[in-house]
């Protein structure tokens, strides 16, 4: 199937962010690190697990009325690092970013280690280097592979 | 040494060892006799966690330098008990010393607070992280009984948490050495060194059992299993008690294996081993003074 059917399945939007070629499936934690569960009265659409030439399949996320700020998008390229995210304004992308995994994100991650430095009060931001599949605290070395979602301190 | 703070064994270069242990060995010769390196010097302690050796040694090695310490004191008597940073509480302490050695419960503590100071910061232990002033006079005693290269070590214990053993691991990726890890499952390396070890191309094997790999190894470095990390009084008897080191357990080994371990020890190592000619613990830990007189040395120049 080519990408022009996958535009049938999801309606076109008229300012907002669309955020395409997410990983199968992750288009949930995608709404997540936005904060997006509804309840800002966003309109959303959703494509789950929608056939790719480019990625066999793909999850799309299109959200109306919002744009991504610099730091959702580091965020976001931690868990979908080749995503294009795509801002419209008057049904016409303005702008088209190809997502990278940075050399390592600061502020954005708690430290899973409850014996980590950054969870005792002090005075610093926390850091995370990304190595591969995940991403590791620059102070006390805890790698994070799975549910890296579930630590963001925003 | 080209760094100004000593926090991990990762940052040192087989070359950074090899000259922190060359000026060890000068020092070793006769430590009373270098009194004039850093007159006037002031290295300051601050121990959150207690300490005999790591801190006894240090202020030792700063004397013998010609230098004096300043003492934070124990955390009860401190400002740190009313709710003081620790990044509060280094740049305090930065103006007045030279140098600070720094031990902490919580991981990462020597890399953040190094990001405050800016004067030399050597981490003395932080949590279940790394040990690496510990980890250069581990070094010195391997290299005075085995060598450091062409070498056969069985690192064993509590692997998960004991840092002397992060710092070693790393450090002896440097040299060429098989490195042999016994301990239970529950206890064996932590994901972060494993996946440090694995991108240095170390040569590592994990074992549950000691008896499997004792008579190849040319150095056992025995660590303490806590008895704070088993739920109960049984499975920590149950499972320490296969990690103990006897007279008898040392039978199948070379004869030249050399015994060793940070200390304190409780009751991993049989007291009759200490007869033997292969404990070298308390040697080890004599090569505490010279190697931090080398560290200290190197740090303050």
């Amino acid at each position: 199937m080519s990408e022009k059917d996958t535009e049938l399945r999801v309606s076109k939007i008229r300012n907002g962010t669309v955020i395409d070629h997410v990983a199968a499936g992750e288009a949930l934690h995608v709404l997540a690190i936005l904060g997006i569960d509804g309840s800002g009265g966003e309109s959303v659409s959703l494509g789950m697990n929608v056939p790719s030439e480019k990625m066999g399949l793909k999850d799309i996320v299109k959200v109306e009325g919002r744009e991504m700020s610099e730091t959702e998008l580091d965020v976001l390229s931690l868990i979908a690092p080749r995503a294009t995210v795509n801002i419209v304004r008057d049904y016409a992308v303005v702008e088209k970013t190809e997502l990278e995994a940075p050399d390592e994100v600061v502020g954005l991650l708690r430290c899973p280690n409850r014996h980590c430095i950054t969870n005792a009060g002090e005075p610093v931001e926390t850091r995370f280097d990304v190595i591969p599949d995940g991403v590791r605290c620059a102070y006390c070395d805890t790698i994070v592979r799975e549910s890296i979602t579930d630590r963001l301190a925003v | 040494m080209r760094h100004d703070h000593l926090l991990t064994a990762k940052q040192l270069s087989r070359s950074d060892v090899e000259s922190v242990l060359e000026r060890a060995r000068e020092f070793a010769d006769d430590p009373a006799a270098h009194g004039d390196r850093h007159p006037g010097a002031l290295l300051a302690l601050c121990f959150f966690e207690p300490s005999t050796r790591t801190k006894m040694s240090f202020e030792t090695a700063a004397k013998r330098l010609g230098g004096d310490v300043v003492d934070m004191g124990s955390v009860e008597d401190s400002s740190v008990k009313k709710g003081e940073s620790l990044a509060d509480t280094v740049r305090v302490v930065e103006g007045y010393a030279d140098g600070i050695v720094l031990r902490h419960p919580s991981q990462g503590s020597a890399k953040m607070a190094s990001e405050f100071v800016d004067v030399p910061l050597v981490n003395a232990g932080d949590g279940a992280g790394h040990h690496p002033s510990q980890t250069l006079l581990d070094l010195y005693t391997i290299e005075e009984h085995a060598g450091l290269d062409d070498l056969t070590i069985g690192i064993m214990g509590d692997l998960k948490y004991g840092r002397t053993v992060h710092s070693l691991a790393h450090a002896l990726t440097n040299f060429d050495v098989r490195q042999h890890f016994v301990s239970p499952p529950s206890l064996r390396l932590p994901r972060s060194v494993r996946y440090d070890l694995h991108e240095a191309g170390a040569n590592v094997r994990e074992h549950e059992d000691l008896s499997a790999v004792l008579p190849e190894l040319d150095v056992l470095y025995v660590t303490r299993i806590q008895r704070e990390r088993f739920p109960d009084e049984e499975e920590y008897e149950a499972v320490a008690g296969q990690y103990r080191i006897s007279v008898e357990t040392l039978a199948d080994a070379k004869a030249d294996l050399a015994v060793m371990h940070p200390l304190p020890r409780v009751d991993e190592i049989d007291p009759a081993v200490d007869a033997l000619p292969n404990a070298k613990y308390f040697d080890q830990a004599h090569n505490g003074v010279p190697v931090r007189m080398a560290l200290l040395d190197l740090l303050l120049d």
